[in-house]
């Protein structure tokens, strides 16, 4: 068995993986993980793939190996790619959290679980949102192409998957941020349009979904509730 | 200028930075930035650091901050021994699996206990029980998921020998310590895997880096702790505020 990716769109991380996969040409086996189903991803089968019962997570042969950045730079190095796309710093945890806090108090929480979020809650996520995406510009970007340099690298590919999360949550990331939307032009050119548009059809649709069964919100709940508190 | 770093030792990642520097017998400048008297949003450091973090390394001209980079940048420049960041694809990459875990589940708890009994106080804030119940919880899981599935079977958390991803854990686990709860009591996997790191690194150098952390209590009961000064509480309460 060759390389197997277990993935679902609708997670940040996964998406920034399956683009560098797909953009470098990578042959993996793709195999689906659905959150939204009542997370298959708890299971004891997906816990001998990853014990720590998350995902992204690789599988090459009998290596098995858990977190995005880990596998991203696992990646790099087994298929040699370009090594412009090897990035100088992928800490970025302040603002994968307020992407994430977005899309779920914004979209999951009222729209997916039926679950009230108060409007101090939200309104604290949003101004902390922006607080992040203006140290992105100002702090990271500044006048550069790319967040590390003049070519695009997985701090690129982490950071937009991360914004684009704030898009699904319908959060106008880019209004007012002249240099924030011409590097996001610049990073889906790179990448490719119809892959872009691809990796992230499932969040971008995220807000018209259908409220979950209540016997998968019932297993979905207790994972998630801490961030609506 | 050569090699400088900006640290405040209170700071549970600084002293990972800290041990990884002088355990590797690399030359700094050590710049020492004290956060309780504010000084990490002074106009001094925000020449240096506009994103106003520690710890942060000058390098000349070169400027880098989270100490993850910061390792990683000196393990590079200064060739250090292999098995702080293996060259190996798959052994690196258990070192950043580690550390990606690590963000999200360690980074961010084991830091609440300093917040909820000194700092929170010293501002005149309280943290409710209910904040400080769930964060035992948070930690008790987390420590629990260390125990099994990164050190079951591994004598440190990413592999069989040391790397920077242990200094990041253990100094971590300290900061609650530091406040009276003994993490490692009932759990001899853990403890073992303390005892390892530790003497790895050597006694004497693991008491002159945690001198001030291991002693806050100690410092609070004297009132030698600085107050913090007005231009600190913005991101004082902050912190505060997203204790979750």
């Amino acid at each position: 068995m060759g390389l197997e990716l277990y993935l679902d769109l609708l997670s940040q991380p996964c998406r920034a993986v399956y683009i560098f996969a797909k953009k470098n040409g990578i042959p993996f086996q793709l195999r689906p993980v659905e959150l939204r189903q009542g997370g298959p991803h708890l299971s004891e089968a997906f816990a001998q793939v990853n014990p720590l019962k998350k995902v992204p997570a690789l599988k090459d042969g009998d290596f098995t190996l858990a977190e995005s950045v880990a596998i991203l730079l696992y990646l790099t190095h087994k298929y040699k790619v370009p090594d412009h796309w090897y990035p100088q710093d992928l800490q970025h945890t302040a603002l994968r959290r307020s992407c994430l806090r977005a899309l779920w108090h914004k979209v999951m929480f009222p729209v997916f679980l039926g679950e009230l979020v108060s409007p101090e809650l939200l309104a604290a996520t949003l101004a902390e949102l922006e607080v992040n995406l203006q140290a992105l510009e100002d702090k990271f970007l500044q006048n550069k192409a790319f967040l590390a340099g003049p070519h695009i690298t997985l701090a690129d590919l982490v950071a937009i998957t991360e914004l684009m999360h704030a898009v699904g949550a319908g959060c106008q990331v880019f209004e007012g941020r002249p240099k924030l939307a011409t590097w996001r032009q610049r990073v889906e050119a790179a990448m490719g349009e119809d892959l872009f548009r691809e990796a992230h059809e499932v969040v971008l649709k995220v807000k018209d979904s259908a409220p979950a069964d209540p016997t998968i919100k019932q297993k979905l709940m207790p994972g998630v509730l801490a961030m609506i508190r | 200028m050569g090699l400088e770093l900006y640290l405040d030792l209170l700071s549970q990642p600084c002293r990972a930075v800290y041990l990884f520097a002088k355990k590797n017998g690399i030359p700094f400048q050590l710049r020492p930035v004290e956060l309780l008297k504010g000084q990490h949003v002074s106009q001094e450091f925000s020449q240096v650091n506009s994103l106003h973090r520690l710890p942060t390394l000058k390098d000349g001209d070169f400027v880098l901050s989270e100490s993850t980079a910061i390792m990683i940048y000196l393990s590079c420049k200064y060739q250090t021994a292999d098995h702080w960041y293996p060259e190996d694809p798959q052994a690196r990459a258990r070192v950043l699996e580690y550390l990606g875990w690590h963000a999200d589940s360690i980074r961010g708890t084991f830091g609440v206990p300093l917040w909820s009994q000194v700092l929170a106080p010293l501002l005149g804030v309280q943290v409710s029980e209910e904040k400080v119940e769930r964060n035992r919880t948070s930690m008790k899981q987390a420590l629990g998921r260390l125990e099994e599935t990164f050190l079951g079977g591994r004598a440190f958390v990413a592999g069989q020998q040391v790397t920077l991803a242990d200094l990041l854990a253990l100094e971590e686990l300290m900061q609650p310590v530091a406040l009276g709860h003994d993490l490692f009591e009932g759990r001899p996997r853990l403890a073992a895997w303390r005892a390892r790191v530790e003497d790895f690194l050597g006694a004497q150098l693991c008491q002159e880096t945690r001198g001030r952390i291991l002693s806050i209590l100690e410092q609070e009961a004297n009132k030698t702790i600085p107050v913090p000064p007005p231009e600190a509480h913005e991101s004082m309460l902050l912190r505060i505020a997203r204790i979750p």
